[in-house]
């Protein structure tokens, strides 16, 4: 006997460049903005040193506060002649770091132990959802400041405490959607298929409640670097001579008067940075979605 | 091979179900000692209204359900644990149908994907030939070529529920619970795919549990049938006797409720009331308030499940006064 291998006949398919084109000209001009602005910041967070004028901590005493716009200096300096454009690219980099670092974390942190709860159910599920309490009810920027007081800031340890930042909601989510997609439908289905019980948490319930925790992670991101910049602002974040975008609001916070630039470049950023990241989440759930298309 | 494909003894299932917050939970018996017999290509059907346990026993006799009582051996081997490495690889050998497809379908996954989940589940078909295998299963439950490539919401109620057998097909399976598999569509789709579910069944020598409450269906493709009440089986026969000849009342009532085009509903047993509350079951026959035959003994002890003649079972105290009892 022969097998005929069936490969799927395609008459007149368009090539995947044109395809390709055509998914990108249906994108909305501000989902467009998004990845646009999303992707800059990421190739500056990698080339922050190839494209930066100065270094950070390069003093300029004779350009001291140097208004904007003036070609040596694009974005002007700060108090102490350092540059502000180098100094933004610098902190873009850093924030970046620590807000995609612990936004994995705590999606996948959350994720886990919702997942967790929702397969063993009993004291497993009570023990997640007692610390997820434990956690909504704790207010994070006071434990995280007693945190970084008591050991002294340092980047590994910023990132991992961030990423303790919003767990529990991934926790609930994850396990109200899988308890409810293995109580009746296509989860029992699936185990019933005699699946084990990885595949059918990673294959079937996973990319089933993806879209759910996307949209959590693009509201997590904004937090987590708003609250890095809380804590860079009172002084426990990213330690100068080192800079982040919360620290450069918080140094520039003295001289919001006389130079307000030196805030308001990082402020700019941080909040085209969220908005960019929940514009183009919100599309993002829309097109990976098969029956919302 | 002569041996029976799935055996079940005296299955009991009982769910604890309180009334208000701090009432005292009370025992339901969903399933009350029920005993089944399934010959290799032989299709039963299970009859009854709701609440009368039927998806519990379907789900009891694949392990999906674990029994409280009572033993089940498909293919001579005591069924093992929910859950476990053996009950998980005993799933090639015997599927489930769903009465929602569009549910039991994994949305974001194709049709053809889905179809093709049991053989990757199982190992059963190398990957080069699994498009083929798939292909055939879809041609054999009459899914077009070019429907692979769809989302189970892009296609119809019945072309979903072909859908769903093709996958519960997949594997060879030598047992298939079907649990009400067509009462969610259509009736000129339901007649399509019984047929459908009929001939592969016969081609592939499958044997089948077609659960349903409607007797037309079942009169069309059962070769036995059993008669559910509150939990227990009441009658047992061939499907063209049970049909012909009903025995006990509560059988009676429903054969005599099928409609028949041209024919007044006059002269019809038409049963009275609710199925009683399965928390707080009638003493004696648990059919009596609702029997139009009922005499004292009804009321006061429950009838054992007698056999008739060869092969028919029933019980009722009207019927067959001398004949043995074959479980109490």
């Amino acid at each position: 006997m022969t097998i005929a291998d069936i490969t799927h006949p395609s008459p007149a398919e368009p090539s995947l460049f044109v395809r390709g084109i055509r998914q990108v000209r249906k994108v909305p001009f501000s989902v467009a903005f998004g990845i646009a602005w999303l992707a800059a910041m990421v190739l500056i967070a990698f080339f922050a040193d190839l494209l930066r004028p100065y270094g950070i901590t390069a003093m300029d005493l004779r350009a001291r506060l140097s208004l904007p716009g003036n070609p040596p200096h694009l974005l002007g300096t700060d108090e102490l002649g350092r540059d502000v454009l180098s100094r933004l690219l610098q902190s873009i980099r850093v924030s970046l770091a620590i807000a995609f670092g612990a936004t994995i974390i705590s999606a996948v942190l959350g994720t886990t132990l919702g997942f967790a709860a929702a397969k063993f159910r009993g004291a497993v599920e009570h023990l997640v959802l007692v610390l997820a309490d434990f956690q909504a009810a704790l207010p994070f920027l006071v434990m995280s400041l007693a945190v970084l007081a008591f050991f002294g800031s340092s980047m590994p340890l910023l990132i991992g405490l961030m990423g303790f930042y919003g767990w529990e909601r991934y926790a609930r989510i994850a396990r109200g959607l899988a308890i409810s997609a293995s109580a009746q439908g296509y989860a029992a289905a699936v185990v019933q298929l005699g699946a084990t019980p990885l595949r059918v948490y990673l294959h079937h319930i996973l990319p089933n409640v993806a879209s759910t925790l996307i949209v959590s992670m693009t509201l997590t991101f904004p937090e987590i670097i708003l609250m890095e910049s809380g804590l860079s602002f009172l002084g426990l974040g990213v330690q100068p001579p080192e800079t982040s975008l919360g620290n450069m609001v918080g140094f520039g916070r003295d001289y919001l008067t006389r130079a307000p630039w030196i805030m308001l470049a990082p402020a700019i950023v941080i909040m085209v940075t969220t908005l960019s990241i929940s514009l183009v989440g919100d599309w993002l759930r829309d097109k990976l979605d098969p029956t919302l298309r | 091979m002569a041996g029976p494909i799935l055996q079940a003894k005296d299955l009991v299932r009982t769910y604890e179900v309180r009334q208000g917050m701090f009432g005292r939970p009370s025992p339901v018996r969903a399933v009350d000692g029920i005993s089944l017999t399934i010959m290799p290509g032989e299709t039963l059907g299970i009859v009854g209204e709701s609440g009368s346990g039927k998806s519990t026993l379907g789900r009891m006799l694949l392990g999906i359900d674990p029994a409280q009582a009572g033993e089940i051996a498909f293919d001579g081997q005591a069924m093992p644990k929910l859950g476990t490495p053996q009950w998980r690889a005993l799933r090639a050998k015997m599927q489930l149908v769903y009465q929602d497809p569009l549910a039991a379908l994994d949305r974001r996954l194709t049709i053809s994907a889905q179809i093709a989940e049991p053989l990757a589940i199982h190992g059963l078909v190398p990957l080069e030939h699994r498009q083929t295998r798939v292909a055939e299963l879809m041609s054999a439950v009459g899914l077009r070529p070019d429907q692979a490539d769809r989302y189970p919401h892009e296609l119809s109620g019945g072309q979903r529920q072909r859908a769903v057998i093709a996958r519960a097909l997949a594997s060879r399976p030598k047992l298939l619970v079907c649990d009400e598999p067509v009462s969610a569509l259509d009736v000129s789709i339901q007649a399509q795919v019984v047929n459908m579910l009929r001939d592969l069944q016969e081609e592939n020598h499958i044997a089948m549990v077609f659960i349903s409450h409607d007797l037309k269906v079942v009169r069309n493709i059962a070769d036995r049938v059993a008669v559910m009440y509150l939990g227990r089986i009441v009658e047992e026969a061939s499907s063209d006797v049970i049909f012909q000849s009903p025995l006990h009342p509560y059988t009676r009532a429903l054969v005599s409720s099928v409609p028949v085009p041209g024919r007044p509903l006059k002269g019809r047993t038409i049963l009275q009331g609710e199925p009683p509350n399965p928390a707080n079951r009638p003493s004696g026959c648990a059919f009596h308030p609702r029997c139009p035959m009922a005499t004292d003994i009804c009321r006061t002890t429950a009838p054992p499940l007698r056999a008739i003649s060869a092969d028919r079972t029933a019980a009722c105290h009207l019927v067959a006064d001398s004949a043995e009892p074959v479980a109490a």
